[in-house]
């Protein structure tokens, strides 16, 4: 007899695959279906049709929702990459291994606060009267509080500061796994610093920089609280646009028309970056 | 030499400047849940508890607290106990399709919360079924499920499965193997994935909004207070959920890190 191939070995696998069919797969199945119906008198009617993807394309507002999200996301995973690389860097090969330890910690630790109010302490920083403007406005750079809040700029901001802690984890992960004699190698043979770090350290790091960056893609196309927070009424991105149709209409086909959109977006990223990030060996 | 004294001088300055980003907002969030004024901008007037007073006094944040705490304590149980199932039955004997079912258990990390508490929502209404703090547990069951499996999964070898052989030939059943053998062997990642799931639960809003009604959790008031702009109770509300947090991940570090030192 194979060791454990008694029937409780053998069946301890499906209380969850049976938990997520029914409460992950099949919603989704669910949702799909309903994109394709329609909202008769306030009741849902299964009559399968195309007009709510008809209506996405059509109504500028709501394809410019899915442009603004790609764009804000787009630009969060770069300057968030951008900001992240280096700090991952420093901490990898440049600190002593008790500052390590330390900086690791406390680069941690903010990542537990309320995710809620994250946003909204942004909000303080930036607000007319708020850090940065009563800062700039003491010293005498400025006479006037400079609109800071509300804006694009304060969403990529409030999302760049999450991923930045995110992307420094997943980067640095990567660059300590890389073998010191590599490097060392490298330099013996004459190649110069900057050569060592683009023809060995950058490369064997990319795992790192592609599991972050698309953990900080998914986030942030998702994401509600922060564009509604700090973006303001200047632009509406996808996630704000879905929960409208929820909270305004209760317009459930449009909603999943818009929500499968979102889907749709994510898993053509995904594909595209699939090789690089090995998911199934988590 | 002073090009290596410059590089020096500009990588401290980048940590330092990087450090400071990364803690700013907690420090605003924090220092000014203590003002004394009505605002919580500068200048700084405290420290003062009047807005923790305030807080605490209201009924309703009272009941989202308890709320919160047992969502996120049923929801991290019920995840941990099915990630480490899936987790014991795939490393020992793997269904006919290991890698689909590795996919399913795995795939919820890859979708944003978003359309996870869509999917929910939209399924409930066609069904009929009322939103309630049970529908808010089951959608952090499946947002955590992911990173419960994967913690679990990842802590269990080769070695734990000759000693369940052991176990077995020494006459222990099914049950008792894993009850007795394999539950307290793995105790450290069990933790780990159960305080995991709890503080992500506590903390989770998109969800606990779409799913739940009359019962709400802490971060679904936390927003509604959010709607009457800048206000010191908000920051009292933040600092006592991140202090949470933090207590709960740091307890459990201290547990781990002591027991490791055990000798085995």
């Amino acid at each position: 007899m194979r060791p454990g191939g008694g029937s409780l070995v053998r069946w301890a696998v499906y209380p969850a695959l049976v938990y997520s069919l029914v409460f992950f797969a099949m919603p989704f199945l669910v949702m799909v279906a309903v994109s394709f119906w329609q909202r008769l008198r306030g009741r849902l009617e299964a009559t399968w049709t195309l007009a709510n993807y008809e209506k996405l394309v059509s109504k500028d507002y709501l394809l410019e929702a899915l442009v603004n999200s790609v764009e804000v996301t787009v630009l969060t995973t770069a300057v968030s990459v951008l900001i992240a690389y280096p700090l991952a860097y420093v901490l990898a090969y440049r600190v002593s291994a008790r500052w390590q330890k330390i900086l690791l910690v406390g680069a941690i630790i903010p990542f537990w606060t309320a995710y809620v109010v994250r946003a909204y302490a942004w909000l303080i920083v930036l607000s007319e009267n708020g850090i940065v403007n009563a800062g700039l406005l003491s010293l005498g750079i400025i006479d006037l509080p400079l609109d800071l809040a509300y804006t694009r700029g304060a969403t990529v901001l409030g999302f760049v500061h999450f991923f930045t802690m995110l992307l420094t984890l997943t980067i640095f992960a990567s660059l300590i796994q890389i073998p010191e004699h590599y490097r060392m190698a490298a330099s013996d043979l004459g190649a110069s610093p900057i050569r060592v770090f683009l023809v060995i350290t950058l490369p064997l790091s990319l795992p790192g920089v592609a599991v972050g960056a698309f953990l900080t893609f998914v986030i942030t196309i998702g994401d509600y609280i922060t564009p509604q927070i700090l973006g303001g009424n200047t632009e509406v991105l996808i996630p704000q646009a879905i929960m409208l149709q929820i909270a305004r209409a209760a317009n459930f086909p449009m909603a999943s028309v818009m929500s499968v959109s979102l889907m749709l977006v994510i898993l053509a990223v995904y594909l595209a970056s699939a090789r690089y990030l090995r998911m199934d060996r988590i | 030499m002073t090009g290596r004294i410059a590089a020096f001088i500009v990588e401290r300055s980048y940590l330092v400047l990087a450090m400071a980003f990364i803690y700013l907002p907690v420090i605003v969030l924090v220092l000014f849940s203590f003002q004394d004024g009505v605002l919580p901008v500068p200048p700084f007037d405290g420290p003062s508890l009047r807005w923790y007073d305030k807080l605490l006094g209201n009924e309703r944040v009272l009941s989202a607290l308890g709320n919160s705490v047992l969502v996120a304590v049923v929801s991290a149980f019920v995840t941990t106990v099915l990630g480490y199932l899936a987790a014991y039955g795939l490393s020992r004997s793997p269904p006919r399709f290991p890698g689909v079912a590795r996919f399913l258990l795995i795939a919820p990390i890859t979708v944003s919360y978003l359309i996870i508490g869509m999917g929910l929502l939209t399924t409930f209404n066609v069904l009929g079924i009322a939103k309630s703090l049970l529908a808010v547990g089951i959608g952090h069951v499946v947002i955590n499920l992911p990173l419960a499996f994967a913690i679990i999964y990842s802590q269990m070898n080769e070695s734990h499965r000759n000693i369940d052989a052991a176990a077995h030939d020494l006459g222990a059943g099914d049950l008792r193997t894993m009850l007795q053998i394999s539950v307290p062997m793995m105790r450290v990642p069990l933790l780990a994935a159960f305080c995991l799931s709890a503080t992500l639960s506590w903390d989770e809003f998109i969800i606990a909004f779409l799913l739940s009604r009359f019962e709400v959790t802490l971060p679904v008031i936390i927003f509604e207070m959010l709607r009457a702009g800048l206000t010191p109770e908000v920051n009292a509300a933040g600092t006592i959920v991140f202090a949470i947090s933090l207590i709960v991940i740091l307890s459990a570090a201290v547990a781990l890190l002591a027991r490791r030192k055990e000798p085995a």
